[in-house]
């Protein structure tokens, strides 16, 4: 019989992949701090990469363990940041305290799109969630007293972190605090995906048929999850607005999400690590493409798009697994 | 009140399309029965009205005396309404462990637990391991359900939904798409259900019927047309002009 | 009353434009369950090119605008062979990013020929003048954006109604398996209405340049418009494209007008509320 040639695994690989999962969390950490040292010049780019990972991180929750595929996460993130920023500006510049606030934003937000986004599919569903970026959007655009319209908001000036480490002009403190945001919300999405609830998750992405004939309600469920992704997509958008003391517009655009979509594919979609890998290769390509050719950079990513569409459908995450396949065959 | 599931004068339309008509049905406890009818019957139909996937126009499931027909599905299976569907409907990225997982830890509330591993619960894996080894697939616990042979993936469908620990269980064509060779895996597990479960299993297949059920009911144009015991139906002529007979033409 | 009117038929053309672009994406959509994104670069295509022989080769409107339309409906024939063949197999989400990945190759080759700053297309000087109805005069321009209009949706109806072609395109678009199995070759069909859609978004792209003027970015910058007509019209029916297009220029326009503070809030509103209710669009069945 076919199956019976399927080898039995035992169970002793599962350790193996944990030790080697810790592994690679240490050689990520050290590279992050290693780069600290090595390009001082660059801090500002990079806490950019980190910030990003977090909204990548959000998406991947949604999109990767949950299969729903939206463009309207900068909807999320937006709100997090702007919250975040009025929130320094007019009541208190404490960057947890904004964190908070940020994230808060970001789930409420999600909550209640989230009622009309969780019932469509399809084209339906990339429609609403664009749909719901955009108000915002034009909602900020429209509130320029509040949120500067399309100058951005301006005049946060955080306190220091903790009341010890203030944000400085060369962006160390701000590295390091949305590194430290990041580990932070890495370790949390790690232990929520490997939950009973992050099982549920991937179990609506699999079949959502078979998890209502399981009793389980998939609407609410899909719910709480992206309010989840929401309060992770805010705090993004928060540690964005604090270590640039600037809110823009931009915050909530559709190229956000469309880029931050393709960040995800592009490391590979429902392993967390996909989200790392996807947007520092994006965001290095984008950063080095621009400043050789600041016209043509969309040469070089509308290649390496159409690359992993077409070569690595699993994204750049999901090469070493192919690569092994096709070298065992081979032999 | 009545332990099982009784149904009463059940009615259900698409537009002028009578798909069920005054349907009254009892299941009790530890029943077998069998819904055969001609294709276009209404029987997969009337099988998503007690599951809840579709909702009656007018009459009532009633559970245990609960009337159920106003649940949604989900709240049906934790009522104890649980089906296999016609076509395969699992976790296939998932191992096989995984699939069977998911329901225990639904059914014992405890999907919603954010922290902690999903496979901490130790009285929840032995259960795993029990189902499993019932249904002979614990050598392929590890195994992603998508490479396992369509026979064996109708075993893991009909262990998800006995983890569920139903009371009533409809098995929509639980052995179609199964090669022949493999269709005893089938029957076997069927046969091997626990005793209390009430069972109404829908059928092409006259050899499984035969074999598994007691009681057959005959459903034409979304209507009852008889209910009997298997030697009652085959000896039944207007059974036979309508549907058996209709079936050997073929 | 004249801002009324002004809003009547700054809609109304403004819904022309959309309908004619979009309509070729409803059709891509409802036959080959596509989502592609792509779709606002044949207008640019076609824009561009219009661009490029009226103001660079010196050729006249007239003859510019069907060759500016075939080259379009060419390049989309390639494309079709060389990208969409395979996109069809896709998941959603590789067709999403396939899509946009096209649609920066496309900018990124406009921007490198033509650069990044508006491509205007020389328009005969009867088009800026303005036409008296007796009762008001409307500009010329938009006249005859929606003449063209009518005449496109006349002729596509004759084109799907009454013709071989058409009957073979609404079986594949109602059920594709069943027209396959009834010998229709739905792989023909579809690059033809590809190409046909893409020649008619390049005519809506041209024609529409006064209000969506024609730039490297306009087939992400507009990305989303084409999007939500098809959306709310419901993905495959060009009579729910025609009913969207119409129905969200004159909102669209009509918000611009009253309230220009909220830009195209209304816009979203309208077709947030319309998917909620109706989720496959006013006229879909997919």
């Amino acid at each position: 019989m076919e199956a019976d040639i399927i080898r039995h695994k035992p169970a002793k690989r599962l350790g193996g992949i944990f030790s080697r999962r810790i592994l690679l969390d240490i050689c990520l950490i050290s590279a992050a701090i290693a780069f600290f040292f090595i390009f001082p010049n660059n801090l500002g780019f990079m806490t950019r990469v980190l910030v990003m990972i977090i909204m990548v991180l959000s998406l991947d929750l949604v999109l990767g363990y949950a299969g729903v595929a939206t463009l309207g996460h900068a909807a999320l993130f937006g709100s997090g940041a702007y919250a975040a920023g009025i929130f320094a500006v007019y009541i208190s510049a404490n960057p947890l305290l904004g964190l908070v606030v940020g994230a808060l934003a970001g789930a409420i937000i999600a909550f209640f799109s989230g009622l009309i986004l969780m019932r469509a599919t399809g084209l339906t569903l990339l429609m609403l969630s664009i749909a719901v970026a955009q108000v915002l959007f034009e909602l900020v655009n429209s509130e320029r007293d509040l949120t500067g319209g399309s100058d951005g908001l301006l005049g946060i000036d955080m306190d220091p972190v903790l009341g010890l480490y203030a944000f400085d002009f060369y962006g160390k403190t701000g590295y390091w605090y949305a590194l430290a945001v990041l580990v932070v919300v890495f370790i949390l999405l790690r232990v929520f995906v490997a939950s009973p609830f992050g099982l549920v998750a991937r179990g609506i992405h699999a079949s959502p048929e078979r998890m209502r004939a399981i009793g389980t309600p998939v609407y609410w469920r899909l719910i709480t999850i992206y309010t989840l992704a929401g309060g992770i997509a805010g705090i993004g958008g928060a540690v964005s607005a604090q270590v640039t003391e600037l809110v823009s517009l931009e915050s909530l655009g559709f190229n956000l999400s469309a880029e931050a979509m393709i960040m995800l594919i592009l490391g590979g979609i429902g392993r967390l690590y996909g989200a790392i890998f996807g947007t520092v290769i994006f965001m290095t390509v984008h950063h080095f493409a621009a400043s050789v050719d600041p016209f043509n950079w969309l040469f070089v990513i509308g290649i390496l798009v159409l690359l992993v569409v077409y070569v690595v459908p699993e994204g750049v995450l999901g090469l070493p697994e192919k690569l092994r396949k096709h070298l065992g065959m081979a032999k | 009140m009545t332990a099982g599931l009784e149904i009463r004068n059940l009615y259900k339309s698409f537009g002028g399309l009578k798909v069920a008509q005054d349907i009254n049905l009892d299941l009790k406890s530890g029943d077998r029965k069998a819904l055969i009818g001609p294709n276009g019957a209404g029987k997969t139909t009337f099988a998503n009205l007690i599951t809840g996937i579709l909702h009656p126009d007018s009459g009532s499931v009633r559970l245990n005396g609960v009337d159920i027909s106003g649940f949604k599905e989900s709240k049906r299976v934790k009522a104890g309404v649980a089906k296999t569907f016609q076509i395969t409907t699992l976790f296939k990225s998932m191992t096989v462990r995984e699939n069977i997982r998911l329901p225990i830890l639904e059914r014992e509330g405890k999907s919603q637990h954010w922290f902690g591993r999903a496979e901490r619960f130790s009285a929840i894996e032995a259960e795993i391991s029990k189902i499993l080894a019932q249904f002979n697939l614990l050598k392929f616990e590890e195994t992603p359900v998508r490479d396992l042979a369509y026979g064996q993936q109708r075993l893991v469908e009909l262990a998800l939904t006995l983890a569920l620990k139903p009371r009533i269980l409809i098995l929509d064509e639980p052995a179609a798409g199964v090669p022949s060779a493999d269709s005893h895996m089938i029957t076997d597990a069927l046969e091997r259900l626990p005793d209390d479960l009430s069972v109404l299993i829908i059928e092409h297949d006259m050899k499984l019927v035969f074999k598994v059920a007691s009681k057959i009911v005959v459903l034409v144009n979304g209507a009852i047309l008889t209910e009997g015991t298997p030697e009652d139906i085959s000896q039944n002529q207007q059974v036979r002009d309508l549907y058996l007979g209709a079936q050997h033409e073929h | 009353m004249s801002v009324f009117f002004g809003i009547l038929v700054d809609g109304v053309s403004y819904g022309m434009i959309l309908f004619m672009i979009s309509v070729g994406l409803t059709i891509t959509m409802g036959l080959m369950r596509v989502i592609n994104l792509a779709h606002g670069s044949f207008a640019l295509i076609g824009g561009a090119t219009a661009h490029w022989l009226t103001s660079e080769m010196g050729v006249g409107y007239y003859a510019a605008v069907p060759l500016a339309v075939l080259a379009t409906m060419m390049v989309a024939m390639v494309l079709e062979k060389v990208f969409y063949r395979k996109i069809y197999q896709f998941t959603e989400l590789q067709q999403v990013l396939a899509t946009i990945g096209i649609t920066f190759l496309c900018i990124a080759t406009v921007n490198y020929l033509l650069g990044s700053t508006i491509l205007p297309i020389k328009i005969p000087e009867v088009f800026t003048e303005s036409i008296s109805l007796g009762f008001r005069s409307m500009p010329v321009h938009r006249l005859v954006v929606i003449v063209m209009g009518l005449v496109v949706v006349v002729a596509l109806f004759l084109l799907l109604e009454r013709t071989n072609f058409g009957i073979q395109l609404r079986a594949a678009v109602d059920n594709r398996t069943m027209a396959d199995a009834l010998g229709i070759d739905t792989v023909r069909i579809f690059a033809l209405s590809f190409s046909l859609g893409a020649g008619l978004a390049a005519f809506g792209g041209i024609l529409g340049a006064e209000l969506l003027p024609v730039e490297a970015y306009y087939p992400l910058r507009y990305m989303v418009l084409f999007l939500v007509v098809v959306a709310v019209g419901g993905m495959g029916s060009i009579a729910g494209s025609f009913l969207a297009a119409i129905g969200l220029g004159i909102i669209d326009t009509a918000a611009r007008y009253i309230v220009p503070e909220y830009g195209t809030i209304f816009f979203f509103v309208v077709m947030m509320l319309v998917l909620a209710l109706r989720p496959r669009g006013l006229l879909g069945r997919i």
